[in-house]
């Protein structure tokens, strides 16, 4: 066999469906007190630093990272259990959810010592909020174009150039950047890219909102003019970024945030066609939950090969891009279906206000962490086509 | 599943390999390869490898024969192994001895019911029966006043009308008339049709994951080999976006399929969650055999249409086993139900609980 995909029916251990109880009772709690609707996909207000902060005190940040960082040194499959519940829930989790998915193990990995003790504790307590710097204009998915230069000076290095579709950034203390630091080689164009820690709200620094087809703002384009990083803010080896942003990967593209984005249409459907839908409804319902079945019982499988230490990049990639098809298809099938509902149902308006704002987030769901195309391009690579 | 480290497995893929050569099964027009083939698994003891020892069989557990069943489908086996192993199963449930030889069992379809009659004999209809005609013994549930049975009958007693599915295979029309079953007893408590089709459903879905392993694997290899505008087909960037999708497709079905496996072996109960397990199974995989092996089709261009190519011994196979035990349009609309009749809340608490 060339291609020898594994997908194990990894089960998630006893001890998470305890914390998936603790998680679902403290949600429930937060929607009774007001804290976000979970019938709301599309607030304004996705940042509630409160939130974030009673999500910290909880222990569910960080939470597989090492104790002496303020991390719970639990299994991934846990954080599993936490990352799903949130998305179902629809809670505001934007103001967390980058450091303690990515940023937060790059720092692990290649921080320095202070470096991690002073921020690693932070983003455990949920008191700040990190954006990732990669994609700049022209560049996007092609991360190894990347222009935005860091010239060495005395004591580190100016930045000079500009990052765009920047989730957060508008709201981030931090920022984890790739710069190009010397030009690639013949040999190498992945050459010459150097990953840093960058210190937002400084003088240096402007973020510019770019406003969303959803009516949103989360995107932005962020301007660096001679801003100043400190030598020690450089992460892991000096033009050599590519290895470790490519090994990260597999963490961004196989969670369950993968699939669950428009997942909240699924249940308000149920909901409108009630207890006895009709011969097409009952089956469009049927292959829906089907899809979405599978898929987590991928997700978590990758999840397992995660926490048993593997790295399993083509499993991954295969999870992101049939998920992300799912899940931007999701709307569209649900209104198919939804056509028949009867205008009576109590929850038709809710339901309409979801499409057509799931039908609105659906066109960036393919593009988010690695196009479609990127992706199979990484699967071909593990099939041995190229 | 490329390698095994299942001594049942190891065992199969042996006999197929020696045996049920894909290629070597193409060029024979005549069939002969069956009966080798056949007496190879019966001496290994893989027919009946769901049934108990003391009812005549080898015992292996629920996970070791998915397993074979998945490598069955690596090879697109076209010989009744998973219809005889779910026959000794259903047995097995009554504590009825298996016979030797092939089987299958009725009905093969939840649309289809035998009736068990008050004088004790047996009569019903069972359409779309995977190798009725090959089958010298039925393993059969019915229905009647008190309850559900479980019967093994002889094929002497039944009525057969020949037919073939979409993979050329036999898919035969069997009638049941007044037939006296050679043993009848009643089944486990709680034990009906719908427990019988979704075992069925799963046993089709690892046949066809497997079938798509293989697809998957032979669309790389001719990609690898074939020349076009100078190139390798496989360098071209829209010939690796479908494999790359067919390498979806197959995982799909794969992970739907051992999970559900993996659900049956080690649950007790049949509750919602495994009936979730079973259905998401069949629906998932027989949508990866049609959207699967029209890339594995389009990929090998026409000559994957002849009948020369050994891809259709998988990609038909896979299609044709979509009908069996349950199409996914039938899981669907029971799927479907149940998920209306828990409730919205209860959506994601079913989804969440495996």
């Amino acid at each position: 066999m060339t291609a020898a995909l594994r997908f194990d029916p990894i089960r998630l251990p006893e001890k998470c469906e305890q914390l998936r109880k603790e998680v679902r009772a403290f949600l429930a709690e937060e929607i009774a007190a007001g804290t976000f609707d979970p019938h709301k996909p599309n607030r304004e207000d996705t940042d509630v630093p409160e939130f974030s902060r009673k999500v910290g005190a909880k222990g569910w940040l960080g939470m597989t990272w090492p104790k002496k960082y303020g991390g719970q040194e639990r299994s991934f499959l846990e954080r599993y259990v936490v990352t799903e519940e949130m998305r179902v829930a629809n809670a505001p989790t934007r103001r967390f959810f980058v450091a303690d998915r990515q940023s937060g193990p790059v720092l692990l990995k290649y921080a320095p010592e202070h470096i991690k003790m002073d921020i690693l504790p932070r983003i455990c307590r949920g008191e700040i909020c990190f954006a990732i710097g990669m994609s700049e204009p022209n560049s996007g998915s092609d991360l190894f174009a990347a222009k935005t230069r860091a010239t060495k000076t005395d004591g580190g290095y100016l930045i000079n150039g500009t990052k765009i579709w920047t989730s957060s950034a508008h709201i981030a203390d931090y920022m984890i950047a790739i710069f190009r630091t010397s030009p690639p080689t013949k040999e190498n164009r992945r050459h010459g890219l150097t990953q840093f820690l960058v210190k937002m709200k400084q003088p240096g620094i402007k973020v510019n909102p770019i406003g969303q087809i959803t009516g949103q703002y989360e995107f932005n384009e962020v301007v660096f003019t001679d801003f100043f990083v400190p030598d020690d803010h450089v992460l892991g080896e000096v033009d050599g970024a590519w290895k470790q942003a490519t090994s990260e990967l597999a963490y961004e593209r196989s969670g369950p945030e993968r699939f669950l984005e428009t997942y909240y249409v699924l249940t308000e459907l149920v909901r409108a066609v009630g207890k006895n839908p009709d011969t097409r409804s009952a089956e469009g319902i049927g292959r829906l939950v089907a899809q979405v079945h599978t898929m987590r019982r991928m997700s978590v499988s990758v999840a397992g090969m995660l926490q048993a230490g593997k790295e399993p990049v083509v499993e991954a990639s295969i999870v992101k891009d049939i998920g992300t098809v799912w899940e931007q298809q999701l709307p569209h099938r649900v209104r198919d279906l939804a056509a028949f509902v009867e205008e009576t149902a109590t929850n038709r308006e809710t339901l309409e206000r979801q499409l057509d704002f799931a039908i609105k987030t659906a066109p960036k769901l393919t593009i988010q962490g690695g196009t479609t195309e990127v992706l199979r391009g990484i699967i071909a690579r593990g099939l041995g086509l190229r | 599943m490329a390698e095994s480290d299942n001594i049942i497995v190891e065992t199969a893929e042996k006999i197929f390999a020696d045996l049920a050569d894909p290629q070597t099964i193409n060029h024979d027009k005549k069939d002969a390869w069956k009966a080798p083939l056949w007496q190879a698994l019966s001496d290994a003891g893989l027919p009946l490898s769901w049934v108990p020892e003391d009812c005549g069989g080898s015992g292996a557990d629920l996970a070791d024969g998915f397993a074979l069943l998945n490598a069955a489908g690596r090879f697109a086996v076209a010989v009744p192994l998973a219809e005889t192993m779910l026959a000794g199963w259903l047995l097995a449930q009554a504590k009825i001895s298996s016979p030797g030889g092939e089987m299958t069992v009725l009905p093969a379809s939840p649309r289809d019911k035998i009736t068990l009659n008050a004088d004790g004999s047996l009569s019903g209809r069972a359409r779309g029966v995977p190798f009725g005609k090959a089958a010298k013994h039925f393993a059969v549930l019915a229905n009647g006043n008190g309850g559900v049975s479980i019967a093994l009958v002889d094929a002497g007693q039944a009525r057969i009308e020949a037919g073939l599915n979409v993979g050329y295979d036999n898919s035969d029309i069997v009638t049941l008339d007044k037939a006296q079953p050679i043993t009848i007893k009643p089944a486990p408590k709680g034990f009906d049709q719908t427990r019988l089709m979704l075992m069925g459903g799963v046993a089709r879905s690892l046949q066809i994951a497997g079938a798509l392993e293989s697809m998957l694997d032979i669309s790389v290899r001719y990609s690898n080999e074939r020349v076009a505008f100078e190139k390798k087909i496989s360098k071209f960037q829209a010939v690796q976006h479908n494999l790359a999708r067919l390498a979806g497709e197959s995982a799909a079905a794969l992970a739907a399929a051992t999970s559900a496996a993996d659900a049956i072996a080690n649950t007790a109960a049949f509750n919602d969650e495994v009936f979730l397990e079973a259905t998401a199974a069949k629906i998932r995989c027989a949508e990866a055999a049609e959207k699967g092996g029209a890339i594995a089709h389009q990929v090998h261009g026409a000559i994957g249409f002849t009948n020369e190519h050994i891809l259709h011994r998988y990609s038909l196979r896979a299609l044709a086993w979509r009908d069996d035990f349950g199409s996914e349009s039938h899981w669907a609309v029971e799927l479907g139900k149940l998920v209306a009749n828990r409730g919205a809340d209860e959506l994601w608490p079913l989804v969440a609980s495996r």
